[in-house]
């Protein structure tokens, strides 16, 4: 993307934090919505949220990781132990760096 | 009495709704620190990643924004893709109307446009009760948000200034990544989410090959239809969720 893309992206970006927090607070009348919808709705931020980050994780550009010496599979894995013991995001985020970085700056992976 | 947040802060409940968000803001700093790393270290200039960190003031519309922007994705998905993960806001959206419906337009955006997941949280604690107070209201609310802001803004700008002087090779930009796994986490309630969102993440996947990023586009499609499809086959008041 070339750097007034970007800006465009950026714009558009801070657009959607204002239309979608105040999505029904700001048209003059009341929104009806069918139970459909809100129904599915329940379902996309997560949806999009695993979208963007089961490839991060388990592809190298465009393939599955065919090593194990991938210093993300082990991040991920210490990272996702922690929240199911703990149920923090954050204790999820340091943990998880920390062992990319050992892995990194340690074993040279 | 209400027609600027500027106007507000000396009113008590200005400094109550500052104090109460105070306890759970170390998350957001964090959480800010490491977004503003995680830009500059997905390829974004510093003045653009400045410019994204003040304008569009939300951590996981952004992070999910990096890879697409990295990866080249069309506006047009990286856009819908945001929209997506934004649509929780649309949702507590639904909730603010029936404490700031009465207000001015331009008031309500305003508001809209700072109201965060944490302020959600807090202002819903404070004022269980759904109707409108504009006397205490309105000063909370911008105690809280004014508090919010800072423990955004301030580490993520930092994160910023500082990941040009950490080497790339350590791979900080996964911290990102990190964060938003950690977020989707906490997202799972039921077994039916669980299935929802490994299908999502498998056809992410499996779809990858598409051009523009459409893989994003038909995961979530799969999600959602996936989720309806298990809600009509079994209801939420049913028997107890299986467990994935």
């Amino acid at each position: 993307m070339s750097n007034w893309e970007v800006t465009l992206g950026i714009l558009g970006l801070a657009l959607i934090t204002l239309l979608t927090r105040g999505f029904f607070l700001l048209p003059r009348r009341e929104l009806p919505m069918p139970d459909w919808a809100k129904q599915g709705l329940r379902y996309a931020p997560l949806a999009a949220l695993a979208a963007v980050i089961v490839p991060e994780i388990v592809l190298t550009k465009g393939q599955l990781v065919s090593t194990w010496q991938d210093p993300r599979l082990f991040a991920v894995a210490v990272g996702t132990a922690y929240f199911f013991w703990k149920r923090g995001i954050l204790g999820t985020i340091v943990s998880g760096t920390a062992v990319m970085l050992a892995l990194r700056l340690g074993l040279g992976w | 009495m209400g027609f600027s947040p500027w106007a507000q802060w000396r009113h008590p409940e200005f400094r109550r709704g500052a104090r109460e968000m105070l306890g759970i803001t170390l998350g957001i700093s964090a959480w800010g620190l490491v977004t503003g790393v995680a830009m500059v270290k997905s390829g974004l200039s510093l003045w653009l990643a400045l410019l994204m960190s003040l304008i569009v003031f939300a951590g996981s519309s952004q992070l999910a924004a990096l890879p697409l922007i990295a990866g080249g994705a069309p506006l047009w998905v990286l856009w819908a893709t945001a929209f997506c993960v934004n649509l929780r806001f649309v949702i507590f959206s639904a909730q603010w109307r029936l404490y700031f419906g009465h207000l001015p337009r331009w008031q309500r955006l305003t508001l809209s446009y700072f109201a965060a997941d944490l302020n959600y949280v807090a202002f819903m604690r404070r004022f269980p009760d759904p109707r409108a107070e504009p006397e205490a209201q309105q000063p909370y609310y911008w105690g809280g948000v004014a508090l919010n802001w800072c423990a955004w803004q301030l580490p993520s700008i930092a994160g910023i200034l500082l990941a040009d002087r950490v080497p790339t090779e350590w791979g900080l930009g996964f911290a990102g990544v990190l964060a938003l796994l950690g977020l989707t986490y906490s997202l799972l309630s039921s077994g039916k989410s669980w299935i929802s969102a490994g299908v999502a993440g498998c056809a992410a996947v499996a779809a990858y090959a598409l051009p523009l990023r459409l893989n994003i586009v038909v995961a979530i499609a799969a999600a959602v239809a996936i989720g309806l499809l298990l809600d009509h086959w079994k209801p939420d008041a049913a028997k107890p969720e299986l467990r994935a």
